[in-house]
């Protein structure tokens, strides 16, 4: 077991042997190292916002055709802690009549529902919890981002920040349907629901067996961390803030950090499911590599990401609605229902016979939702006509009054 | 003492600790969150216990669904969030019978079991998917569990028909 092949292997190895000769018992010391994993990763991963900070300021400036920030170091590469020591020095404002203990723990609750989802990352073959309901624990967590966000509006004290903290829970709660069915279907295809069996299982990327669930579980994905174009309860270019409009100081900083460390997070989640995780040429033999594997394929997925929030504009919130109700958890219940019957019939197959097929009936299924969509659009909108001639429309709808056909007639 | 049991003591001191303040904190929110923090106590004893899916069930459920649905309830029904009468209603005797009734219950069971003799068993891998092939098996609890599913699907459309505003009345 070299350094090479088992890079925390031998380090835990190391760790555990010193704490056993310290007189430790066994129990005590695998406690101890699995706490101490979990705060290496969770000190890890939010150390990685301050890079993700600056990267996504610079690509949405390059978007807009701005420079980004240039000024602090090279390539303005040190830009983000001199914004960390500016809200260092800021003062933590608590509102008066705010829940003073509530107040605090939703950010760290919102923080933490982000966190708990690396426990279950598989960064490199044989490195990371191997849960058996892995899949279904990254939406548990996500339960207690919800409830930090409820509790950080309704503490505040402030009746702004408790709709906008009812729309967000909504909105991220509607987002969560068509999250789990799209989940639903690399656990049907690889028959587990234990991440480092899914990562295993994908001699073929499930991208390719299931491109429409990639997509459904990106966007939902989107939605619910609340980022552009789903970003209509925060909305930071035009009005102040959602939930977190009291917060200051470092308080507002760890839900700054949540969102970026959030929206990097869906990046590795999908990259996990969809795009193959730590598997690449060489990753079983030198696992570091896989870690590298798994880092630039969270990062493609992440980089869309910014390239949509930087591109598409805002959705309404009846849009935002039916876009989840009306139009994701119905593909996503169709393609779960054809996949698991599909599959049935090609499980026997080679790995890549199973994949075109299932790719096949992934693109059948694309070309008939959008038909399907042409086609509604069409008959809405000679429906639209229809309703502007009043006295022919088919069905029993009675002409609109004359004041609200022609508010200019009516005025005069 | 294990370091296993150290975990389990502390879970259960916090466990015990805020199903007492649910009962006793005069803020409904508190209460809830108390609850809530009740339940992951409870969680994470299924987790020492080696059911993970069971856990993870039970955070899905208690955490992501039926503390939000009840944080939602309070803060859109209720202008005040303290409770002013008095904390004790008039049934508090019945309740107390009741309780030290079932406690005694519990105990006795316990005791009657017999539990600290036997060895802990070994949590099979595959119990995810014996459970999924009980759900779904002639044999297992497929009526019940059909019967759920109707159910819920009715209650579904219950709550659509509930909300439906029709355009032209």
């Amino acid at each position: 077991m070299g350094i090479l092949s088992q890079p925390i292997g031998v380090i835990a190895e190391w760790l555990r042997n010193l704490l056993l000769g310290w007189g430790l018992s066994q129990g005590l010391t695998t406690v101890l190292l699995y706490l101490l994993g979990g705060a290496v990763v969770a000190i890890l991963v939010q150390t990685w916002v301050i890079f993700l900070i600056w990267y996504e300021r610079k690509l949405i400036g390059r978007i807009q055709d701005r420079l980004g920030p240039n000024r602090v170091g090279p390539y303005g590469l040190l830009q983000p802690f001199a914004d960390f020591i500016k809200i260092m020095t800021k003062e933590v404002i608590v509102p008066s009549g705010a829940d003073k203990p509530l107040y605090f723990w939703g950010p760290i609750l919102m923080d933490a529902g982000v966190l708990m989802l690396w426990a279950v990352i598989p960064l490199m073959p044989m490195v990371g919890m191997d849960l058996n309901v892995a899949a279904l624990y990254t939406i548990a967590v996500g339960g207690f981002a919800t409830l930090g966000i409820l509790l950080s509006g309704w503490s505040s004290n402030n009746k702004f920040a408790l709709v906008s903290a009812i729309r967000t829970v909504a909105q991220m709660v509607s987002y969560e349907v068509p999250t789990v069915l799209a989940l639903l279907i690399p656990v049907l295809l690889a028959g587990t629901m234990s991440l480092h069996g899914i990562v295993e299982a994908q001699h073929v990327w499930y991208i390719v067996f299931a491109p429409l669930a990639f997509v459904i579980y990106f966007l939902a994905s989107v939605a619910e961390n609340g980022r552009s174009p789903f970003d209509l309860m925060e909305a930071e270019s035009e009005i102040v803030a959602g939930f977190h409009i009291e917060y200051s100081g470092m308080v507002f900083a760890i839900f700054y950090v949540a969102d970026f460390l959030h929206a990097f997070t869906i990046g590795a989640l999908a990259a996990v499911l969809f795009l193959g995780g730590w598997r690449g040429p060489g990753a079983e033999s030198f696992p570091l590599l896989g870690f590298v594997y798994l880092w630039i394929k969270a990062f493609a997925v992440y980089f869309v990401g910014v390239w949509v929030r930087g591109t598409v504009p805002r959705v309404r919130v009846d849009q935002l609605m039916n876009f989840s109700w009306k139009f994701l958890t119905p593909v996503a219940l169709i393609l779960l229902v054809l996949t698991a019957v599909l599959d049935h019939f090609v499980f026997g197959l080679g790995a890549w016979a199973r994949a075109l097929s299932h790719l096949l009936m992934n693109v059948v299924v694309a070309v008939a939702v959008l038909r399907y969509l042409e086609h509604h659009e069409k008959v809405r909108a000679s429906r639209r006509q229809m309703v502007a001639q009043p006295g022919q429309y088919p069905v029993a709808r009675p002409p609109r009054p004359a004041v609200a056909e022609n508010p200019t007639e009516a005025a005069s | 003492m294990t370091a296993m049991q150290i975990i389990f003591l502390l879970t259960a001191v916090v466990t015990l600790f805020s199903a007492f303040r649910v009962v006793t904190t005069p803020n409904m929110i508190h209460a809830a969150l108390w609850l809530v923090t009740t339940l992951v106590g409870v969680a994470v004893l299924y987790v020492l216990l080696s059911a993970s899916f069971l856990a993870v069930a039970q955070v899905v459920i208690y955490v992501g669904a039926i503390a939000i649905l009840m944080m939602f309830v309070i803060m859109l029904t209720r202008r005040e969030m303290r409770d002013h009468g008095p904390q004790i209603g008039k049934q508090w005797p019945w309740a107390a019978v009741l309780a030290v009734l079932f406690f005694g219950g519990v105990v006795w069971m316990v005791q009657s079991m017999s539990l600290a003799a036997a060895p802990a068993a070994e949590v099979p891998q595959t119990a995810i998917a014996d459970l999924g092939k009980a759900l779904v098996s002639p044999n297992g609890f497929v009526i019940p569990f059909e019967v759920a599913s109707v159910l819920l699907l009715a209650a579904l459309i219950g709550a659509v028909y509930v909300a439906w505003t029709r355009r032209h009345s």
